[in-house]
């Protein structure tokens, strides 16, 4: 269902393909139009399109049309969002079950094993 | 008004000790105090354990300038089995996540895999909100961006 499509899924969906990760790799270098990003890439201008509307809703790529050109660019700061949200909470519960980790091997050592609730 | 971003994750962990031993490592406050604590530098200001379902969870502390609240409630416990759980992130007051979480416990030879299963929503998206200030904040100006976008794509496949 598209309206429970969040902004992380559509992110990690956009970049689940070797393409559109290429596109992105493109536009990392500078900001490009569509068929400057279709060139190099040895598929049809057409699906071109349909990865770069992928990648801009996906908030990965920004893309701006002026006359009959669409300019592509990379969206830095979406990307660098996508990763700070993820790991931060992730990071704080692997922390957790590390330390978890060590009180349990700790008390295999002390013998004092189950302690029962 | 700030969007709300939302993610999940899952992380799998083993431990050679058995289901009902890791299990009180969630249960009994003691144990609990001595691996849920914050990063480095952290310091804990409270901390309450209620452990039975309906039961509630604080965790207060301060790191560096940043105050941190966990709140949380039980939904379910099932004694070497499983967990579910709700909490809340308030960082220096301000309300930061809403998450739902569950814990499994599986038996397997020599210990314990644990399944750690978390969906969350974050609350005060100010840098996404920064980056997405171009009227794209929010899943209906997305959708609608879309529907207009496929409207136009023909004008960009001529491009």
């Amino acid at each position: 269902m598209l309206n429970h499509q969040t902004f992380l899924d559509r992110a990690f969906h956009a970049l689940a393909d070797p393409t559109r990760r290429a596109i992105v790799d493109q536009l990392s270098r500078g900001q490009a139009s569509v068929s400057e990003l279709a060139r190099p890439l040895r598929i049809t201008l057409a699906a071109v399109v349909q990865h770069i509307q992928v990648l801009e809703e996906g908030g990965v790529i920004r893309t701006e049309k002026s006359g009959r050109v669409r300019t592509c660019r990379v969206d830095p700061q979406a990307l660098a969002i996508v990763e700070q949200w993820l790991s931060k909470r992730r990071r704080a519960w692997e922390g957790h079950f590390d330390r978890l980790g060590d009180v349990l091997e700790e008390q295999k050592a002390t013998g004092k094993a189950k302690k029962e609730t | 008004m700030q969007p709300i971003t939302h993610d999940s994750f899952v992380i799998e962990r083993t431990y050679q000790a058995p289901p009902a031993q890791v299990f009180a490592a969630w249960a009994d406050p003691a144990i609990k105090a001595r691996w849920f604590i914050g990063p480095e530098g952290w310091a804990a200001i409270r901390r309450e354990l209620d452990f039975r379902i309906g039961g509630e969870e604080v965790l207060h502390g301060r790191i560096k300038a940043t105050e941190t609240l966990y709140e949380a409630r039980y939904y379910e416990i099932v004694a070497a089995e499983r967990i579910v759980f709700v909490y809340d992130m308030h960082l220096s007051g301000k309300h930061h996540s809403v998450s739902l979480a569950s814990v499994e416990f599986a038996s397997m030879a020599g210990g314990t895999k644990l399944l750690f299963t978390e969906a969350v929503a974050f609350l005060d998206g100010t840098p996404s909100a920064e980056a997405r200030k171009n009227g794209t904040g929010t899943h209906l100006d997305r959708i609608a961006q879309l529907l207009e976008r496929s409207t136009t794509s023909r004008a960009c496949v001529n491009a």
